[in-house]
């Protein structure tokens, strides 16, 4: 019998071999995700494809897509003596215009890393004086986590919890990167655990509106490499659908109670990305219900004028239409010790994963 | 930020669970999956279990990705 890494060889050994012999011209693939993005590298699957098949990362970082004007929000909150901010880890070191809340951390603003939305609210149940934000920053994977934990709250009877959303819907952020056109996307690698949540229908457009093939994809290295081999083998074929190659984990209608709970607390609202602009209904908003743990409506604050800094060049990065090593910041004035643009802090940044993962092939 | 890590539900107390990953447990939340089971496979994100892993599908991908390779010996 054989082994089960042998197997997984074999079937590599088959993805590579179709994958070589099916692209016969230049395809640009998208992967949405920026866990996509970091199993890429990790596994090495670029070194496995054929010069043909080019991978580009999208809009698929929700810390990379937040916009400036959210971290200025979050800073002046944080500088108010009465409020607790909790935050997932990867938010602390994005710069704002002029300041992050790590900076003011170690100003001594109470800014508290939390690993589930839920940790918020123990956060507020012990400090009863105190206000606790939550930032509520994530795809559609991590925002029925923050809508449940609004519900948790008001079931807790919580009166100082409140969330501070930048939650964005990937959907929308397609539509507008196909409409601009710029970033030349043959297909699409769609975000498995983001699919978890919203199933197979909102991706449709990208084949039925734009001919755009779109595989739903997991993130183990096979799951990767059979995605690649499916958008190749359709773009070869002159095909464009959706298909699911994540099925063990997406079901095709996602998860219709996670969508209840997301949806009883949030409505569907304009959000500004990064790079790309306001996008219409691509983000979501507290209800008005909920108003009271909404922070901008229970407990407005005055931010700073908006700046971006003129080098980086993020924003292009994030629209699949400049690479890393394009940015003149990049490796140099900006690194993950010393990050300029959000690209560069979170881990799942397209420009902190070339950084880190490209070992020096950038420099090329 | 996506990152969901697959997990087997070994407990349940109403709107929570005990979940065991790679032998070390840790209580989740199943608020976003409240028809899950003591036995299943959930994925597990920021606290939440947010999906079960059908575990006859992955079976399945496996034995068709088995069959694809097969045909090119």
């Amino acid at each position: 019998m054989r082994s089960k890494a042998e197997d997984s060889r074999r079937l590599a050994a088959f993805f590579q071999g179709e994958i070589a012999r099916l692209a016969t011209r230049p395809v640009r693939l998208m992967e949405v995700c920026g866990t996509h993005t970091v199993a890429i590298f990790k596994a090495g699957i670029r070194q496995l494809l054929p010069e043909a098949v080019e991978l580009v990362s999208g809009p698929g970082c929700p810390v990379c897509v937040t916009p400036n004007g959210y971290l200025d929000t979050a800073v002046a909150y944080s500088r108010r003596g009465d409020v607790i901010i909790a935050t997932f880890g990867d938010m602390l070191r994005v710069p704002g215009s002029s300041s992050s809340l790590a900076a003011e951390q170690a100003r001594g603003a109470d800014i508290r890393i939390v690993y589930s939305p839920l940790d918020s609210l123990a956060i507020a149940a012990a400090a009863p004086a105190k206000k606790v934000i939550f930032l509520a920053v994530g795809f559609e994977t991590t925002a029925p986590t923050a809508a449940a934990t609004v519900l948790a709250a008001e079931q807790a009877g919580l009166e100082n919890f409140y969330v501070l959303s930048a939650h964005k819907l990937v959907p929308p952020a397609l539509r507008a990167l196909l409409t601009a056109g710029g970033a030349r996307v043959d297909g699409f690698l769609l975000p498995g655990h983001v699919s978890a949540i919203i199933g197979e229908a909102p991706y449709r457009f990208l084949a039925e509106e734009f001919a755009v093939p779109g595989v739903i994809a997991g993130f183990e290295p096979l799951d990767v490499l059979q995605a690649v081999y499916l958008l190749v083998k359709q773009i070869a074929a002159g095909e464009a659908t959706l298909a699911n190659q994540y099925r063990r984990v997406v079901p095709p209608d996602g998860n219709p109670a996670a969508r209840a709970v997301l949806d009883k607390v949030y409505e569907e609202a304009d959000a500004a990305w990064r790079g790309i602009g306001v996008i219409p209904a691509s983000g979501l908003a507290v209800r008005d219900a909920y108003r009271r743990f909404d922070a901008p409506a229970a407990l407005p604050v005055e931010a700073e004028e908006t700046r971006d800094h003129p080098g980086c060049r993020c924003g292009g990065v994030l629209r699949g239409e400049v690479r890393p090593a394009e940015c003149p910041l990049f490796g140099k004035a900006c690194t993950p010790e010393r990050p300029v643009g959000s690209c560069m802090v979170s881990v799942e940044g397209t420009c902190a994963a070339w950084y880190k993962y490209g070992a020096g092939r950038w420099q090329a | 930020m996506c990152l969901a890590v697959p997990a087997k539900i070994i407990d349940r107390q109403d709107m929570m669970a005990t979940v065991e990953v790679s032998g070390v447990t840790r209580r989740v939340s199943m608020m976003l999956l409240p028809d899950a089971k003591v036995g299943d496979y959930v994925l597990v994100h920021a606290g939440f279990a947010i999906q079960t892993v059908d575990e006859e599908e992955a079976r399945r991908t496996l034995e068709l990705l088995e069959e694809l390779a097969g045909h090119e010996e």
